[in-house]
């Protein structure tokens, strides 16, 4: 089943309904790093609220799309890991290092924001220097 | 697939933070069968022992078996190229964990999960 992408701002969100195959997540990964692209996005965020199992291959793509999106320029957030998803993946060794991680969809967003108005201060700070 | 085979855990009266972690075992080892075996079948069964119900998964194949079973159980260890983390993780995940398995005669894994029985 294929995840749809929505466009909000200069955010994508992949909210993910059901249970994926491996060629679904491998699909979702291609169309989101396609589209940071194709709508200049600065943020993506992968909602897997309704995921109940996360098993390597799921957890290796994730941070794939991640550190991808982060070549192209957009920052990532995985929210909604419920928490016996959170109990597997521990017990497992599944590890999201280096991804941004969020309680659910709101806090995603703020955190995006949050991030986008860091950058605008950097910059402005190195104007202000000159 | 995973949901389907865990119709019997969810009868049992496991909750569903014990389904997620059977099924994140089963996923586990469902990918391990894929990677070195190609095919093999997973059955899914409640026991009882005393005061507890128990749920068996049993996962079975006719691949080229495991050459040394208590490496393949240590974290990180892979003859794939994966992580190495599908056998200890899975084992982490459940109760019981047993690997019978030999060069040329397939592998087969037998885990348990528990849980007290209301009365």
């Amino acid at each position: 089943m294929e995840v749809p992408i929505l466009k909000q701002g200069l955010y994508l969100i992949a909210s993910i309904q059901s249970a994926l195959t491996d060629a679904d997540l491998s699909q979702l990964r291609e169309a989101l790093i396609e589209r940071v692209g194709k709508f200049r996005a600065r943020g993506v965020i992968v909602d897997v609220t309704a995921l109940d199992v996360m098993d390597s291959f799921a957890v290796r793509t994730l941070r794939d799309i991640a550190h991808m999106a982060r070549l192209r320029g957009a920052e990532t957030v995985i929210v909604g890991i419920q928490p016996e998803v959170a109990f597997a993946m521990v017990q497992l060794g599944l590890t999201l290092k280096g991804v941004s991680t969020a309680l659910d969809l709101e806090e995603g967003l703020a955190f995006l924001d949050r991030q986008a108005q860091e950058r605008v201060e950097r910059t402005r700070g190195r104007i202000t220097r000159g | 697939m995973a949901e389907e085979l865990l119709v019997p855990a969810a009868e049992a009266g496991f909750s569903s933070g014990d389904q997620t972690v059977i099924a994140a075992a089963i996923s586990e080892i469902a990918r391990n069968i894929l990677m070195y075996a190609k095919r093999g079948e997973i059955s899914l069964r409640t026991v009882l022992n005393g005061d507890l119900d128990g749920v068996v998964v049993v996962a079975r194949d006719q691949g080229p078996g495991i050459p040394d079973v208590a490496r393949a159980l240590q974290d990180g260890y892979s003859t794939s190229g994966g992580l190495g983390l599908g056998l200890p993780g899975a084992r982490r995940l459940m109760d019981d964990f047993d690997v019978v398995s030999a060069p040329g005669k397939g592998t087969t894994v037998t885990m348990k999960k528990w849980r007290r029985r209301h009365a």
